[in-house]
């Protein structure tokens, strides 16, 4: 399991409810029910991803994550997590509330758009960044509202959104981010994982 | 249309050698009348285990019967799902026990409409009372019973088998550990009503039906039960999917004829369709059957609306709904999905991607049936887990 899992799913209590948002083949879902005794549910677009999912036993909605979260009822469940997804919605800041009326807690990691290799390729060669996370150009990339730790932070404070924890990873190092260190780990961290709500 | 060979074929059929039951306990129906005693036939596909964990039961839909898999006995052509049950299919005999029984109101012995009233020695006709797919559904209830199972792996059924597969699990919430409902609704729409109209008031306008006392003449209102399948078939393909079969073809001729026969291969289609249906089908039959699926209205049954009718479900769902299904909408089946996740439900939900309408879940779509496959292969090692066995 990836890196961005491992840490997730560390974040995850046992005995829970999980909505995974996204969940493409369920290997998050599969891992948590598996090794935690969480009751999951995923919500996924792609047929071949839902197809995977139900082979593996997991319980999966194919839906849309933009128009559909509004069948999941307030506060049903513990945990709602959305992996690197956020920033391909057209209003995510919508999506974000829907989260959180749904889950009490969420956990939403993010592709860093400032992370120092990000900020070169713009800086030094005036193209658009491509890396492992953001790994698609400009004209075929699903992304289309790119952000960095450092704007979701301030974005969360600023909504009054509880930060309870912030995860910077870089491959498989990973760092708490705080309001202190949020300047370096913005520039040193590939992923960031938030946990708010 | 029908030649008379398949019309005594209809009057003759050998229907005596068909398993059934008689539910000897009284059920009351929701017109307030009360039926027992009555013959309730079914067919079974494969083995139960011993541990009789292994048990799958199909509702079928408005025109078929309990012959799911291999030949049907009594027309001589391929059960109605062979595309999805037999050995090695999708839900496949050599593992599961597959059980399908006839409707009440059908014609493929259970009681229906052209059975023998006792209290008049004549078939009932009109004075077979109206049913709803409640009572067609409490009266399979003692099927399970007889055959000893006490919760069946997987309950599932596509268009009316799903609304009675819904209403199985809002009624009896305990006899199935999971429920596949596939292209259905939680209560028929204006528009499914008008098209059972449609083909009611073909059958009613034929003069042969008499009030549904064709029977006297031993005949049958075969030009108004055609129609109304016609109407059925228009309805189980999608635009697109027509468009691409018969586009604007025409039927084994080179020029328009310039007369009202078959030209176009479409006509011809549906007057085979309807032909051929006359010799299987009993046209009172229809009226009972379609009867019921308007009535049905899971929402109005359970007053605090579909979220109060799936209260304290430990089922685990699926519902798979097809893209292109005019009929039984993704919209429609997705607010079961949304009902089901509102009452806590475990429940998953898959939009097959296809140009063949309604009739999908009847064909061969690789996508349907490997999902199918997936979902009940996997339910049973949850099954197996959870029995302890």
């Amino acid at each position: 399991m990836k890196q961005e899992f491992k840490v997730i799913a560390d974040l995850l209590p046992n005995n829970t409810r999980v909505l995974d948002v996204g969940c493409g083949d369920g290997s998050l879902m599969n891992f948590l029910v598996k090794e935690k005794n969480i009751e999951t549910r995923g919500l996924e677009l792609d047929q071949n991803n839902v197809q995977e999912c139900i082979y593996k036993g997991l319980t999966v909605i194919q839906g849309n994550a933009e128009t559909e979260l509004y069948q999941f009822p307030d506060q049903s469940f513990d945990y709602v997590v959305l992996s690197q997804t956020l920033q391909a919605f057209y209003k995510p800041d919508k999506v974000l509330n829907e989260l959180l009326r749904i889950g009490k807690s969420v956990i939403v990691s993010i592709p860093n758009f400032g992370y120092w290799k990000v900020r070169t390729s713009l800086l030094l060669f005036g193209k658009m960044p491509i890396t492992k996370t953001l790994p698609n150009t400009w004209f075929n990339t699903p992304n289309l509202h790119m952000c960095t730790i450092k704007d979701l932070y301030n974005y969360c404070e600023h909504q009054n959104i509880n930060i309870k924890k912030v995860i910077g990873v870089n491959e498989s190092n990973t760092s708490y981010i705080k309001r202190s260190n949020l300047e370096i780990k913005n520039l040193f961290s590939k992923l960031g994982i938030f946990l708010i709500g | 249309m029908p030649s008379l060979a398949g019309l005594f074929f209809w009057m003759n059929r050998k229907i005596e050698n068909i398993n059934k039951i008689t539910v000897t306990k009284p059920l009351k129906l929701d017109c307030g009348k009360t039926i027992k005693d009555f013959p309730l036939a079914y067919e079974t596909y494969g083995k139960l285990n011993e541990k009789k964990d292994n048990a799958i039961l199909v509702f079928h839909a408005l025109t078929g019967d309990q012959f799911v898999a291999g030949t049907n006995p009594v027309t001589k052509k391929d059960g109605w799902w062979v595309t999805a049950v037999g050995p090695n299919k999708a839900i496949d005999t050599n593992k599961y026990f597959v059980i399908c029984a006839n409707v009440i109101g059908g014609c493929m012995g259970s009681l229906g409409p052209s059975d023998i009233n006792k209290e008049t020695n004549q078939p009932y006709g009109l004075d077979f009372p109206v049913i709803t797919i409640k009572d067609i559904v409490r009266a399979q209830e003692s099927l399970l019973d007889h055959l000893g199972i006490k919760k069946l792996l997987c309950a599932t059924g596509g268009s009316m088998g799903g609304m009675q597969l819904l209403q199985f699990c809002a009624t009896f919430p305990e006899k199935t550990f999971s429920a596949i409902p596939i292209a259905c609704s939680s209560s028929h729409s204006a528009q499914n009503i008008a098209l059972n109209e449609l083909a009611r008031q073909a059958i009613m306008a034929d003069p042969v039906w008499d009030n549904g006392k064709y029977f006297l003449k031993n005949t049958q209102p075969k030009n108004g039960l055609a129609v109304a399948r016609m109407v059925g078939h228009i309805s189980y393909l999608s635009e697109q999917g027509m468009q691409e079969k018969f586009g604007r073809k025409l039927q084994e001729k080179a020029d328009y004829e310039f007369s009202f026969n078959a030209d176009f291969q479409v006509e011809s289609y549906l007057r085979h369709q309807g032909s051929s249906f006359v010799e299987r089908f009993d046209a009172n039959s229809i009226l009972y059957i379609t009867r019921a699926m308007d009535y049905f209205d899971l929402t109005k049954q359970y007053k605090g609306g579909l979220v109060e009718a799936f209260k304290n479900q430990s089922t685990k769902f699926l519902v798979i709904s097809f893209s292109s299904d005019w009929l039984y909408t993704t919209k429609e089946n997705k607010d079961i999905v949304i009902a089901l996740n509102a009452s806590g439900a475990d429940v998953s939900y898959s939009e097959i991607v296809t140009d063949k309408g309604h009739d999908s879940f009847l064909l061969n779509e690789p996508e349907f049936l490997k999902t199918l496959k997936g979902f009940i292969d996997s339910m049973y090692e949850k099954f197996k887990n959870e029995t302890g066995i």
